[in-house]
This record gives structure tokens, sequence and C-alpha cells, in this order.
């Protein structure tokens, strides 16, 4: 209790007890049974999860705690001359938010995973990485400060490695995980720069404090602001896999599924929104760096929609559409519209990982098959996972009533308010909605519907460990949007500030949220036509347009173009840097200097060590003589007279 | 003539004789190959140090030098007995003296 000063709240609880559950079963999982290991590791997050709760009732009790509710470590963190950095937690309607969803999905998906893991190898260290997950991944939502959440930001890449290469004997796996850990860096060194740039223009990380300095000077527009909110906007691509970096995520999908459904899909890749909106003050000043943000935003949202289209992995279908939806909060953000994007952040997690979770069903049940096309009749088999896919995909697609459609909605039409350019926005969101709709209903009949395309042997039943979270996901992905985005905009106000944009629109949102389900309809018609009624069309179209085919199936190939221009001049400048210049010119040069001017010594000196008896007498004797020859002859007075006839003679 | 019978051979000489000799002895242990020669040359540098040693007991009126060249001589007939009997091994065992062809600590 004496580590943070004394609240009601236990905010530093909330982070520390799924690090418990990670020092438990990280130091002694290996050893114990495997109902132990579990009770902890669902322990941990529920613990959380009841704190979280605990707060939320406090607050809406009829005497709250003001927010934000602050907590910091009466020990200061960093302090130096010009630099006082304290470890604290701010907990206000965002992080409010953000933690409901991370400890309520978290929990969910550790509760799945019990099922889903239960006969793997190394059950107890993946239930001590995700639990170590969930306490950077809360560390990053409670942060007061730039620096705190920098903490939990690396920490949450670090579990992501860890659990992108749980099968780490898998060179695929390994090497994903290494991929993302990398992509990350890039990221983290603008969120980094960023950083620096905040303390050399504000003098501290505290969110709060820039709030209220920003808010001071209102005429202060762009400049250096811009530069700091390109460098956050930089990491925040990193980490949520916008363009240019977000290749790590489809390869992320090596994971276990449950990790693919928490991590890649529900929480961790949206911390990069979640930063920018925490950081939304300084995006405001910068009306250039909102528009690079909505158009990464929205170009990623198309973009990755495109290669959705034609991907056979049921995961990597799946992960594109991640992006892509992560390009719809972008764009959110990018027309400062902030709650949308977090409105939208939440009912993607419930509508995420509820199709991820299926999916692991799904390919639970099958064997380890993860091709659609090998796939086929399934809804027969999985009923349950059926019906939950099914509300899954109706979300994502953007129908009334589910949740996906109110945050899209509010989205399109926070975009579309934004002047000539907005419109661009909105239509382009549009067309990924339509995108969107159809590869979503692709995957439902490729998957579900039909004929088996292939025996796969027996079907394991689903246990109830699964089945429980997904009927509660679906019951979120159903009714987690009714909240409406009007209230939600109002609740989250203190955080992300209030804007004209969010209210509610009249007959224009009306108009425009029926377009939207008319594109979605339309996706699923188009997807109806080409997956139910004439199969035969997909092949068609793809020999039509061999080109377009080739480069969507191939992503673009983007990779391919990374690997040219990035990693093959890196790889062979660190070859030749590395290689030659430190390891054969420095390092080689150095050693081979030392080694030489030894073995030269010694064949001189090896010369006097003959092993012939004379000569070593020869030697002492030349010494002694030597010696003599310097204690007899009187020096001082041969140099004298020497000198004496030297000036005798230049005297003549 | 006289003169030179009753006058005492001045230190000096015999100090420079000392040194002809063990310069010579020295020489000789160099140069020479056969063996016994060598060893000859040794007893040669002793002798020529026992002369200084004696010259300067004189000198000083001191008996001290001359009881060292006893010593000396002492253990200068000692290691002449075994010298001498290691050579004749030496030479039983390689049929030559020749100190560069026994030149056994050369591996």
């Amino acid at each position: 209790m004496t580590i943070f000063m004394n609240g009601n709240l236990y905010l530093w609880l909330i982070p520390l007890l799924p690090f418990a559950g990670f020092l438990f079963n990280g130091l002694l999982g290996s050893r114990l049974p495997k109902w132990i290991v579990s009770t902890v590791a669902l322990l941990a997050p529920l613990a959380a999860l009841g704190l979280v709760v605990n707060a939320a009732w406090l607050l809406s009790s009829t005497n709250p705690p003001l927010l934000p509710y602050i907590e910091t470590c009466p020990n200061p963190w960093i302090t130096t001359a010009s630099l006082h950095i304290d470890f604290s937690f701010v907990l206000d309607q965002l992080s409010l938010v953000m933690l409901l969803v991370v400890t309520g999905v978290g929990f969910l998906i550790h509760v799945y995973s019990v099922g889903y893991m239960k006969h793997e190898e190394g059950y107890w260290r993946f239930f001590a990485y995700m639990n170590l997950f969930m306490f950077f991944m809360t560390v990053l939502v409670l942060a007061g400060n730039a620096l705190v959440m920098f903490v939990g930001w690396e920490g949450v890449g670090l579990a992501s490695y860890l659990l992108i290469g749980f099968y780490f004997e898998k060179k695929s796996a390994a090497d994903a995980g290494k991929k993302a850990f990398i992509v990350n860096r890039i990221g983290d060194f603008g969120f980094l720069i960023g950083m620096f740039l905040l303390l050399a223009n504000f003098g501290t990380l505290t969110f709060a404090e820039i709030g209220t300095q920003l808010n001071a000077n209102p005429a202060w527009q762009g400049g250096v602001l811009t530069v700091i909110s390109l460098c956050l906007m930089l990491g925040a691509a990193g980490k949520s896999a916008q363009l240019p970096l977000y290749i790590w995520l489809p390869d992320a999908m090596e994971g276990p599924t449950p990790v693919s459904a928490l991590i890649h899909a529900a929480t961790m890749v949206t911390a990069g929104v979640y930063m920018v909106a925490r950081t939304h003050v300084l995006f405001d000043h910068s009306p250039f760096a909102l528009g690079v943000v909505a158009t990464v935003g929205v170009a990623t949202a198309l973009f990755a929609a495109t290669i959705g289209l034609v991907q056979n992995d049921i995961k990597r279908v799946l992960a594109y559409s991640t992006i892509s939806q992560l390009g719809y909060m972008f764009l959110a953000c990018g027309v400062a519209a902030y709650s949308a994007g977090i409105f939208h952040l939440v009912t993607h997690a419930f509508f995420k990982a509820l199709l991820f979770l299926a999916a692991g069903s799904v390919i639970h049940a099958v064997g380890g098959e993860q091709d659609l096309r090998k796939m086929g009749g399934l809804w027969k088999k999985l009923p349950v996972t059926f019906a939950v896919t099914t509300v899954g995909i109706l979300a994502i697609a953007g129908f009334f009533p589910f949740a996906g459609f109110f945050s899209k909605d509010a989205i399109l039409y926070a975009a579309f308010q934004q002047g000539t350019s907005g419109k661009v926005l909105w239509t382009v969101g549009l067309l990924t909605a339509l995108l969107t709709s159809f590869y979503m209903f692709r995957l439902w009949y490729m998957a579900f519907l039909g004929k088996p395309r292939s025996e796969t042997g027996h079907h394991h039943a689903t246990p109830f460990s699964m089945l429980g979270p997904l009927v509660i996901l679906a019951v979120l992905s159903i009714g987690g949007g009714w909240v409406g985005i009007e209230r939600f905009s109002a609740y989250l106000a203190p955080s992300t500030g209030a804007r004209v944009a969010e209210a509610a629109g009249g007959n224009l949102e009306l108009i425009l949220s029926i377009v939207a389900v008319a594109v979605a309809l339309l996706g699923w018609f188009i997807a109806h036509l080409f997956y139910s009624q004439q199969p035969e069309r997909p092949a068609e179209l793809a020999a039509a347009m061999p080109m377009g085919y080739k480069l969507l199936a191939n992503k673009y190939y983007v990779d391919e173009i990374y690997g040219a221009l990035v990693v093959k001049p890196l790889l062979a400048i660190s070859k030749f840097f590395l290689e030659w210049v430190v390891d054969v010119a420095i390092l080689g040069g150095v050693a081979w200097l030392l080694g030489g001017v030894a073995t030269l010594t010694g064949a001189i000196l090896q010369r006097w060590q003959s092993g012939n008896l004379r000569s070593y007498a020869a030697w002492l004797s030349a010494g002694a003589a030597a010696l003599l020859l310097y204690v007899l002859v009187p020096w001082a007075t041969v140099l004298a007279s020497l000198s004496a006839i030297h000036f005798g003679v230049a005297g003549h | 003539m006289n003169s030179l019978l009753t006058q005492e051979v001045p230190l000096t000489w015999y100090l420079l004789l000392s040194a002809v000799l063990f310069a010579l002895g020295v020489v000789g242990f160099l140069i020479k190959r056969n063996l016994i020669t060598v060893f000859m040359s040794i007893e040669l540098m002793l002798n020529a140090v026992n002369l200084s040693f004696v010259t300067f007991a004189h000198q000083w009126h001191q008996v001290k030098g001359q009881i060292f060249v006893f010593f000396v001589m002492m253990v200068a007939a000692a290691e002449a007995a075994v010298g001498l009997a290691i050579i004749i091994a030496v030479f039983r065992a390689r049929a030559t003296l020749a100190v560069d062809r026994i030149d056994l600590m050369k591996l």
C-alpha cells in the first residue's frame, strides 16, 4: 500500500496482479499441474477486471472520485536538474473505457485459451506471456505521461514478440516474431524522437501538463507541433500496423489464435489509436499532422481491404481486415473525431476478437487447417461457431443494429463533415466498407456454407471454455454499439474534447447510414454471387485480370519491395561494414598487429636463445667487458679533452 | 741490477698478469672446440683470479684472501675430478670431444 499514494481505486494493483500471475507461472509453471497454472492465469486478469469494474462502479456512484484520478509513486522515478518524471497512473474517461476493453476482452480470451491451448506444449509458458501482456497493456493504458506509456508500449511489443514466436521450433513463427519486433522498432524510433521533442519544447512528458500549456496558448499552431505529431504518428503506425509499417501484422498470425485475437486484433494493435487520442491536443494544433493521420488511415483501410479480397488463409483474411479497420480508426482520429475512433476501437475489439476466436474454433475443429479452400459446409458441424461468426461478420460489415454499424457510421459521418477533402475520405471509406463486406462474406461462404471441399478426418467437439467467451463476445458484438456515438462522445468529452462533427446530424446522418448499409448489402450480394451462385466466377475473373489478381495475391509485392529496397541493402551494408570494416579491418587488424609485434620481437629475441653454451658465454663476456669499459674509463675526462681538442681546432 | 732484486714487484704487474691470464682463459673457453682445452681454460681463469686474491692479500696484509685461494683450489680439484669423469663418459658415448657436437642443451 505504500508503493503508491493510498487511494480507494487501487490503480496500481490493476497491472500488478497480472504481473504477479506472470511471475508465478513463469517461474513455477513448468512444474505445476495445468489446473493450477490456468487458475492463476485466469484469476489475475479477472481480479484486474474486477478492480476496473469497481472503479467504474465507484465513478457512477452518487459521490464519485474526481476525474482524472491520478496515482503517483511517491518516490520520483527520474530526477535531474532539468527533468522530473514520476511513475504515475491516470484514470480518466478514456483510460477507463480502454481498461474495460483490455481487461474484459482479455479475460474472455484467457478463458478461451484454456480450452484452445489444452493440448499444447508449453501451456504454462503461454499463460505466463499472456499475463505479462496484460501487465504491460494496462501500464500503457493507465500511463500518466509519455515515458510510462513507452514502458508499456515496449512491453506489449515484447509480449507480442514472445507470443508470435510461441511455436519457436517453427522457423516461420520465429521469423514472424523477429519481423514484428524489428518493424515496431522503426515506429518506436518515432515515438522516442517525439518524446525528446516534447521534453525540449514543453519540459514535461505528462499529458495533462502538455494539454494545459497548449490550451493556454491557442495561437501556437503547426511548426514543431507538426513534427512532434508526425513522430508520434510514426510510432502509432508501427504499433497499429498502418502504412507503411503494417507488414508485420499478417505474419504475426503465426502465433496461436487466441494471441491473434487478444494482441493482434483487440488490444495491442489499437494502442496507436489510443496514443493518438491520448495526445490529441498536439494533433489538434497541427492541421497538417491531422491530414496525414487521416490520409494514412484511409489509405491503409483501402489498401489492406483489397489484399484481403484474395487471401485464402482464414487468419490472414482477418489480419488484413484488422489492418483495414485500424485504418478506419486513424481516419476518425485524422478528422479529429477521436471519440468515434475510440468507439470503433471498442466495437472492433468485440467483433474482431469474436471473429478470431471463432476462426480458432474452426481451426481447432478441423485439425489445424487454415486454408479456406479446404473448408466448407462447416455450419452443420459447428452450429454455435457458425452463429457467432455470422454475428461477427454482420458487425464488421456494418449492418444495423450490430455494433460495427454505429461506430463505422460515426467515423464516415465525421469524415463527411470535413469539407471537400472529407468527401474524398468518405468515398474511400465507403469503398472500403464495400470491400470489407465482400471479403468477410466470402470467408463466410467459403468456410461455413456449400459442401465440404475436403475430408478432414474427425472433428473435435468445441469445449465450453471456448464456447462461453464466443457467446459473450457475440452478445457484445450485437449490443456493444447501442450506447450510440452521441452518448459515448459526450462521456469521453473531458478526455478527448467535444466536437460538433460527432453530434447527431439528423437527416444527413440517416441518409449516410442508409448508404453505408446499402453498400454493405451490395458487398454481401456480390460475395453471394461469387461464392454461392456461380462458384466459377472468381477464377474466371482472376483469369481475366491476371495482372491485377497476381498483384493482390502477392500483397502488392510490398514485402518483396521492402526486401529489395531496405532489407537487402541493409544486410549488404551490415555485411560489408560489420564483416569487412569492423571484423576484418578493425578487430582483425588490431589482432594481427599485436600478433605481428609479438612474433617479430620473438623472432629477433629468439636468436639470443640459441641453446649454444658458448654463445651465451660470449655474450656474458661481452657484457662484462662493456661494464668494465664503462666503469674503468674516466668518461668525463675523455669527453672534456675531446671537446677541448675540438674547440682548440676551431680556435685556430 | 741490485735495485731490481731488492725492489718489490709493483702491485699493478701482478694484477695485469692476472687480467691477461683471465682473458686468455676466456678466449680459450670461447674459441676452443676440444672439451679438455675448454676445461683447462676454465682452470686458467680460476687461477688468474687466485693470483689477484693473493696479490690483494699481500697488499692489505690480510689472510682472508689466501684462505679464499685454498677454498678455490679445493673446489677446483673436486670440480676437476667430476669434470674429467664427465668428459670420459661423454667421450665413451659420443666418441668425440668437439663441444659443438655434444651441445645436448639444444633439442
